[in-house]
């Protein structure tokens, strides 16, 4: 289990990476904490391997008045550090934190796991019911990909080829905004079985719902979202919960449901309950 | 005597310094000049016929055909019915299962030689898989051993009084349970070095095994080489667990490729292949009937069990140990006078079975346990009651059981009091009248068990093992110095037994343990040993260190007497010194007059010296019978299936204890094991054959943060045959956890009449029976 040879490049900039990934067979590598695996069970085989994880202009985190802009090569555990100083956004290094163990969180970055796009990890998850903004740069300049709508499928993005996750902006919160997050892991560190995150934030009239650990991208419950926002934990009926996986998630078997419902109630629970 | 370091002494270990500083020294620390790294091309068919193996001209490939003067490994029994197979370190002809070892290449890097694995192109033709074990024991047509007439290993019957017994029995309560596959997941997988020594004529073979001595037997015989040609060391050995007390098909690769080329090849197995080639344990089902009175009382037990058994025989263990276990095992702690069983050994297109940390006892005390809860239910009582009063009572010591198993010693109903009360039974019961706030179901749990350990030659004869244990040896010798080198062919991968060892010396010698060097698992410097397995090591091999060093004593006085110019009979041994009508002597001064002042010794001295070998075994070799009652309480939530445990409590007696800490260690160890078997670790298969958890992202261990804080209790029951009381305990922990825990989990699911029967007791599997006992309300399962 061992990987087939490839040659490894470090850029000195954006511009450098983008040129090299051009090349025929040439692949970003972040944090290698998905693509090592891959790498070593020869599932990924590429030629060249662009490092940008250690790119300076991809490793920060910046505030603006009404957003935070997190390079795309940002680590888990760079975000989870952050914990009590990102305003607005206290929920992401909540979900930081929860990632894997400190060792993964350490290398794996946001702009890879946003790629990898596996449907059980935790930022599409969380950046689609935030409603984050994808900044995705290439040879054509940069464009901006909404969060909820970035990841197509098991292991398949919006991304081009060519294009590489400069950035996540990520729109602040109001501060009486409630927010729930759910995940149910077999053991800690564990992709889950199930997932759940709501935002409400009445000021900013967003109720957001979305499920995750499905089988393809997280899928958003609006109904049932707004409901909420409007009748709190009254609106989170078992019913009424079964009734929205039901319809946004129509392949999930009588197992998976009340995985799920138990998930939904949970992230429900923690943004409205008593 | 010098005791403060002797038996029962909380001395920390000796060999932790080394591995808590990542100085230990494995095979995958290893570099021999000129070293080539081998890699194996495994099968990506459960079940097919080789047509042709193909590869560029020239490429360091090696497949069956070219291993001239190899004979295949073949582990037979002399168990009745017992059909006997051949595995072939490469294929040859077929493959009969996923991973099997098809040809093999070679590199200076491991990536290398993996990058030629992929030059080599085999056609197959498919043939039917073999995958489970009902229908692989009814198919005569689709066979994994064509030679044989059906897919069966072997059939064990057994019957003692079960038609008188049975009969009239008031309560009949029939059980089904079934146990998964699993890997044993030690830290290191297989690790084979081989070097051919031409200075000494001889092949050394560095490897992680347990049992260095057996595997030299095995692996001469095998290549065609004298005995003394082969040379086998286990250096640091990362767990075993069971997995490593085999004659590996890569072992003999590694040793036929050194022989051939003349330079040193190793092999380092990774976890991918560990947990698809590797997946070897554990699987097993049972059909049980108990019969009992109205007070749940057994009075007979009816038992068909079917154990999974792959697709080869192991060498030197045979497949034939594990149902020989469950088989005379299945009875447990209890006392009941009729019982009829039949165990059928099936051979699937999976990885050869191997006996796991517990051998069949995880999965006998499984089905014995959950009967247990079944009959309480039935006659409405208290699961623990019942359990109590169907245990062999301490008076009823030394007890032969309806299996004819010879308990020698304890008091297993005391266990269970004991651990009830620790638990505070009283309490949970009470808690459990009221709905826990966040909805999840309390279920308290209990499991019982007896365990066999440090049995000996008659056990495993009865087993129908080619190679079977007799006396242990062990050498002793002091230094010049006055210290003590301890020497045993056991080996030690995580008990401890560098300091267990120097423990029984000190306390007969009363050296200082610091001063002590324990060399085990080296063929060419250590006296015989079967190895390291059935928890034997501390009673065997330590009885074998104790039988030396009080060897040594004698000498120790008669030279002491000398020197103080006393008589022997005026003089004896003590706390570390001979000491005499007016003053003592040292063994450190004894040691100097003996090798560097001979002329200070008496005329007539024993002239074997300061050294000696010994050998030992117990009085009686039936085995010294441990036993434990786990207890715990869990919390299962009924949306997510999620069990949590709450409280886990073991109370258990090994007989003496020479270290607590060193116990208490094993039995945490055992039991998280226990709680990967029943809660997470699983090996499943698709209707082709083909394994899907090959990594580790899908086998999911327990770690840190799933395991309880066990709370660890003993008693010391003293065996009347083994020297000092001493029992085996290194397997134990692992026994119950998968018991108590399902027992625990049905009690927390009663309401909704679930009862889980399957290890492991996934969140999946526990919705899946919520979901279909809401189905059927009224219909409860069996
Ligand atoms: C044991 C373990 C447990 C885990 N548990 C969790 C968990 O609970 N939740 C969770 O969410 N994740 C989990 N992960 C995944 C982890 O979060 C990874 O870090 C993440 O999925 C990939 O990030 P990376 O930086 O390591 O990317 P890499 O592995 O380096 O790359 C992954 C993919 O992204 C591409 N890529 C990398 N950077 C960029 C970029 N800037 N722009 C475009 N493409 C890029 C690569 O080409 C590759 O295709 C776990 C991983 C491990 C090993």
């Amino acid at each position: 289990m061992k990987p087939a040879a490839f040659e490894y490049l470090k850029p000195r900039d954006l511009p450098e990476a983008a040129a090299a990934l051009g090349a025929e067979g040439s692949k970003l590598l972040g944090g290698g904490q998905s693509l090592g695996p891959m790498l070593n069970l020869r599932l990924a085989r590429p030629s060249l391997l662009v490092d940008v994880s250690k790119l300076d202009s991809l490793r920060r985190i910046e505030e603006t008045p009404d957003l935070w802009r997190i390079g795309g090569s940002v680590t888990h555990a760079q975000i989870e550090d952050r914990r009590g100083s990102l305003p607005g956004i206290e929920m992401m290094a909540e979900v930081a934190a929860g990632i894997a163990y400190r060792s993964v969180r350490n290398r794996g970055t946001i702009g890879g796991s946003l790629a990898h796009a596996d449907p059980a990890a935790d930022w599409p998850l969380a950046l689609a019911v935030i409603d984050a903004t994808v900044i995705a740069s290439g040879k054509a300049g940069s464009r901006k990909i909404p969060a909820d709508r970035f990841m197509i499928a098991t292991f398949t993005t919006e991304l081009k080829a060519d294009e590489i996750i400069e950035a996540v902006e990520v729109p602040k919160l109001s501060a009486s905004a409630r927010t729930g997050y759910f995940k149910f892991c077999r053991k800690t560190g564990e992709f889950p079985e199930a997932s759940a995150a709501i935002v409400l934030d009445g000021p900013r009239r967003v109720a957001r719902l979305f499920i995750g650990a499905l089988n393809g991208a997280p899928q958003s419950l609006p109904a049932l979202a707004a409901a909420v926002a409007e009748k709190g934990m009254a609106a989170a009926s078992k019913e009424a919960i079964v009734a929205a996986l039901k319809a946004a998630a129509p392949e999930l078997d009588a197992v998976g449901l009340r995985m799920h419902a138990g998930a939904v109630t949970r992230a429900i629970s923690q943004a409205v309950g008593p | 005597m010098g005791k403060e370091q002797g038996i029962g002494a909380r001395v920390p270990r000796k060999e932790d310094a080394r591995f808590l500083h990542g100085r230990g020294n494995y095979v995958s620390d290893m570099h021999l000049d000129g070293q080539r790294e081998v890699a194996f091309l495994r099968s990506p068919l459960a079940h097919a016929r080789i047509k042709s193996i193909r590869w560029p001209e020239g490429a360091p490939i090696v497949s069956w055909a070219e291993m001239a003067g190899v004979s295949p490994i073949v582990a037979p029994s002399n168990l009745p019915t017992f059909k006997i197979s051949e595995q072939h370190p490469l294929a040859f002809e077929k493959v009969r299962f996923v991973g099997e070892t098809v040809a093999m290449a070679y590199a200076p890097t491991r990536a290398e030689a993996e990058d030629w694995l992929e030059k080599i192109e085999v056609e197959y033709e498919e043939l039917p898989p073999l995958i489970d074990s009902h229908l692989a024991r009814a198919n005569k047509e689709v066979r994994v051993h064509e030679h044989w007439d059906d897919n069966v290993f072997l059939t064990l019957n057994l019957d003692n009084g079960f038609e008188e017994k049975s009969r009239n029995a008031p309560v009949v309560v029939r059980k089904q349970v079934q146990l998964n596959r699993q890997v044993m997941v030690p830290m290191e997988g297989k690790a084979a070095l081989a070097q051919w020594d031409e200075r000494v004529d001889q092949l050394i073979l560095y490897a992680s095994t347990q049992i260095p001595h057996m595997i030299r037997i095995g692996l001469a015989d095998v290549l065609g080489l004298d005995h003394g040609q082969v040379r086998v060391i286990s250096p640091d050995v990362g767990g075993g667990f069971g997995y490593k007390c085999q004659l590996f098909p890569e072992d003999v690769c590694c040793a036929w490729l050194a022989l051939k080329h003349r330079r040193p090849f190793r092999y380092i197995e990774d976890r991918r292949e560990h947990l698809v080639a590797g997946a070897n344990c554990r699987q097993h089902h049972y059909d049980l009937t108990g019969y009992a009175d109205e007070k749940g009382r057994l009075l007979a037990l009816e038992a068909e069990v079917t154990i999974d058994g792959g697709a080869h025989s192991n060498w030197p263990f045979t497949i034939g140990l594990e149902p020989g276990q469950a088989t005379g095992n299945l009875p447990g702690p209890y006392e009941f006078q009729g019982y009829r069983v039949k165990t059928v050994c099936v051979a699937t297109n999976k990885p050869g079975f191997m006996p796991y940390r517990g051998v069949a006892r995880t999965g006998v005390c499984f089905a014995m346990e959950l009967l247990m809860d079944a009959i309480a239910r039935k006659v409405g009582r208290e699961p623990w009651e019942v359990r109590h009063d169907n245990l062999v009572p301490a008076e009823a010591m030394p007890y032969d059981n309806v299996a004819k198993k010879h308990y020698d010693s304890g008091d297993y109903r005391k266990a269970l009091v004991m651990a009830r009360e620790k638990l505070d039974f009283a309490k949970w019961r009470e808690r459990q009248k009221t709905p826990e706030a966040d909805g999840r179901k309390i279920g308290v749990g209990f499991a019982s068990y007896c365990e066999q350990t440090a049995h000996g030659n008659s056990v495993f004869a009865a087993w129908g093992l080619p190679i079977t244990p007799g006396y242990d040896q062990a050498f002793v010798r002091v230094t010049p110095d006055g210290g003590l080198e301890i020497r045993a062919g056991v080996h030690s991968h995580g008990q401890g037994m560098e300091t267990t060892f120097a423990q029984l010396a000190h306390e007969v010698m009363g050296i200082d343990i610091a001063k002590m060097r324990v060399l085990l698992g080296d063929t060419g410097l250590t006296p015989f040993s079967t190895g390291t397995y059935a928890s034997r090591s501390i009673v065997m091999s330590g009885g074998a260190v104790v039988a030396a060093c009080k060897e040594l004593v004698p000498r120790f006085v008669e030279i002491g007497a000398h020197l103080m110019q006393a008589a022997v009979v005026a003089c004896r041994f003590e706390d570390g010194h001979v000491v005499g009508p007016q003053s003592k002597i040292s063994v450190k001064d004894i040691a100097d007059a003996w090798y560097k002042h001979p002329e200070r010794l008496p005329p007539n001295v024993d002239r074997t010296g300061l050294e000696i070998t010994m050998a030992y075994k117990p009085e009686r070799d039936t085995g010294a019978f441990a036993y434990a009652t786990h207890a715990c309480v869990v919390a299962v939530d009924p949306e997510l299936g999620h069990v949590e445990i709450l409280d886990y409590v073991i109370v258990e007696d090994c007989g003496t204890i020479v270290n607590p800490m060193i116990v208490d260690g094993q039995t945490f160890g055992g039991a998280a094991q226990g709680i990967g078997t029943a809660l997470y670790e699983e090996s499943p298969y698709d209707a082709n054959g083909q394994p899907l958890a090959s990594t580790l992202a899908d086998y999911l261990l327990p770690g840190p943060t799933e395991l309880p804080n066990f709370r660890i209790f003993h008693m010391q029951t003293p065996s009347p045959y083994t020297h000092s009381g001493i029992k085996g305990m290194g397997e134990g922990g692992g026994i119950a956890p998968p018991a108590a825990i399902c027992n625990a989990v049905n009690d927390a699911l009663k309401e909704f009449g679930v009862e889980m029967a399957e290890t492991p007791m996934t969140p999946r599997r526990i919705l899946e029976a919520l979901e279909q006992a809401q189905k059927n309300p009224g219909e409860k399962a069996a």
